[in-house]
């Protein structure tokens, strides 16, 4: 009992100790708000949460099914084991960095540094304006932390078949970390600088989307291209595990999008329809494409498509009306159709084409709010700065592309050195002969498919 | 002893089986395997590539006989798998040294 007190007693002045060497204050967050919690909002920002989630197994399944078969576990487990990497380090401190307050409008200070401070109340004025005011702000940062889990998840298609284990892990730590916090708190944060100029983002295009689109096509410059992508097919392996994981990606956007309203209401509504229409336009947009390009509706094409809509929809999907939505979903289909064509011309080997469909689909979806964001969706939206479409002025269109421009370049430029300094820890792809035993045997020593009873 | 070995269609397998049933001929053993003959492939199309593959799936039965039974097993085969278009396949005959139960050590053509 002494010694289990004892335990408890140095943890917590190692604790102390830690908080005064990274020179943190130590008023804990005062609770300043007097918002109540509302049973019916919360319950559905924890729903959605436990939604979002399911999107990166879901992406694992996506992933999986598109690589040959000696590489699927190693597939999958890029994007599960994020849940792990990416859940602690959001406790510790990437809520902090990213939600905590404000730094220059660069990036959130670590007072809450493993949520220290946070009681179960509604985050404390002036937060509550932006992390909700009606549901405790731990709802907030579980929720977030689907996002922080899923982001980095997308990039690993970039790199699939031939990343080391052990440099995707230093290289997931890191981009979290110096990429995807910052980039957060820019957009989300309270005081972030691209939240603060008006630029719109309800559930990620920037956030999520064009800032993995980035990393990823910075990934597949960097580590190269597949041994043997002149004379192989890289076919994929088993579409039907694909096309399930498609079932589950947009299963959990709903959550993702409709989520992102932070409360159980008309806005929450809208987003879902939205969310919706334009994951069906994209999932039809780019099955006609390919149907009158190449002759045949493709399965892949349909899942693909499908991804492409509810990627574009995202950042658009708290400002405008449902009809707009079917139009970003339509206009993105054959969009990342064709950007996923230019990468064979460009040679380059992004896997799974990350950068065709998130990147693309990101920058669509972001322009696509500058055009279609009104005032009578959603009140956020400055009544002088709605979208092109909706009163004529570019002013919030301007917004968006400072928005997707300076984050599409962080991206790339943090990512290169990141990568850089991986590379110089430890070799980032694997060797030859790795590669074509298949990553599942070289990095983990399992197999996906055993053929023996 | 004969051995056997037909490439046919997949779509095919079932009536060359019964065919070989129907004739007395029960043990078979079938794979599933890839190949390329006169029959050209098809096109594959992944996210707006376009695979060509000429590897098609066929099945190949194997069967050992004696030799008073391989004619029978010839026409059973080849009347089952035959559709008269480029792709049914072949059939290849090889001389069958000696064959050996394992449950009894029993040999030669008594084991078939």
């Amino acid at each position: 009992m002494n010694i289990r007190r004892l335990r408890l007693r140095s943890g917590a002045s190692l604790y102390l100790l830690v908080a005064v060497l990274l020179g943190i204050g130590c008023t804990p967050a005062v609770a300043g708000s007097a918002a109540k919690v509302d049973a019916g909002d919360t319950a559905w920002v924890l729903a959605s949460t436990a939604l979002v989630f399911l999107m990166t197994p879901g992406l694992g399944l996506f992933y999986g099914g598109m690589v040959r078969r000696k590489n699927v576990l190693a597939t999958i487990t890029q994007s599960l084991f994020i849940c792990g990497i990416a859940g602690v380090l959001w406790i510790l401190y990437g809520y902090t960095l990213a939600f905590g307050p404000d730094l220059g409008g660069l990036i959130g200070s670590l007072d809450w540094i493993g949520l220290r401070g946070l009681d179960m109340k509604p985050a404390p004025d002036p937060f509550s304006s932006l992390y909700g005011s009606t549901i405790p702000q731990e709802a907030h940062v579980i929720f977030q932390g689907m996002f922080a889990i899923i982001t980095p998840a997308l990039i690993t298609g970039a790199f699939a078949e031939r990343m080391r284990f052990k440099a995707y892990l230093i290289f997931i730590i890191l981009w979290a970390t110096l990429v995807y916090d910052p980039v957060a708190h820019w957009v989300w944060g309270h005081g972030g600088w691209l939240g603060e100029l008006g630029a719109l983002d309800f559930a990620g295009g920037t956030v999520v989307h064009i800032c993995s689109g980035a990393a990823a096509l910075c990934c597949a410059l960097v580590i190269g291209r597949r041994k043997g992508y002149d004379r192989e097919h890289f076919s994929p392996h088993n579409l039907t595990l694909t096309l399930a994981g498609t079932g589950l990606l947009w299963f959990g956007w709903f959550g993702f999008n409709a989520g992102s309203a932070l409360a159980a209401n008309g806005l929450a509504a809208n987003a879902f329809v939205v969310t919706n229409a334009g994951a069906a336009a994209g999932m039809v947009s780019w099955v006609l494409a390919e149907w009158v390009h190449r002759g045949k509706p493709t399965a892949l094409g349909a899942a693909s498509g499908a991804i492409a809509g509810l990627v574009a929809v995202t950042p658009a999907s708290g400002f405008v009306a449902p009809i707009a939505a079917v139009v970003i979903g339509l206009i993105a289909g054959p969009a990342c159709y064709l950007s996923v064509m230019a990468k064979t011309r460009f040679r380059y080997d992004d896997s799974l084409d990350v950068f065709g469909i998130h990147g693309v689909g990101g920058i669509w979806g972001a322009l696509a709010t500058g055009l279609f964001a009104a005032s009578s969706v959603n009140p956020v939206v400055a009544t002088d700065a709605q979208g092109l479409f909706i009163t004529g002025s570019a002013v919030l269109l301007g917004r968006q592309l400072i928005a997707i421009v300076s984050v599409l370049f962080y991206s790339l430029i943090v990512t290169y050195l990141i990568l850089t300094l991986v590379g110089v820890l430890t070799p980032l792809r694997a060797c030859e002969d790795e590669e074509d035993a298949g990553m599942d045997i070289s990095q983990h020593g399992e197999v996906g498919y055993a053929f023996h009873p | 002893m004969i051995k056997v070995e037909a490439l046919i269609r997949p779509s095919r397998l079932e009536r060359v089986k019964n065919a070989l049933d129907d004739i007395g001929i029960h043990g078979i053993t079938v794979t599933s395997v890839l190949g390329a003959g006169k029959q050209r492939g098809h096109t594959q199309y992944y996210r707006a590539k376009e695979l060509a593959v000429n590897l098609l799936e066929k099945c190949k039965v194997e069967t050992v006989v004696p030799d008073e039974l391989v004619d029978d097993a010839i026409n059973a085969i080849t009347k089952a798998a035959s559709t008269g278009e480029i792709g049914d396949g072949k059939i290849f005959l090889s001389r069958v040294e000696d064959a050996i139960r394992i449950r009894t050590g029993e040999r030669g053509e008594g084991v078939l």
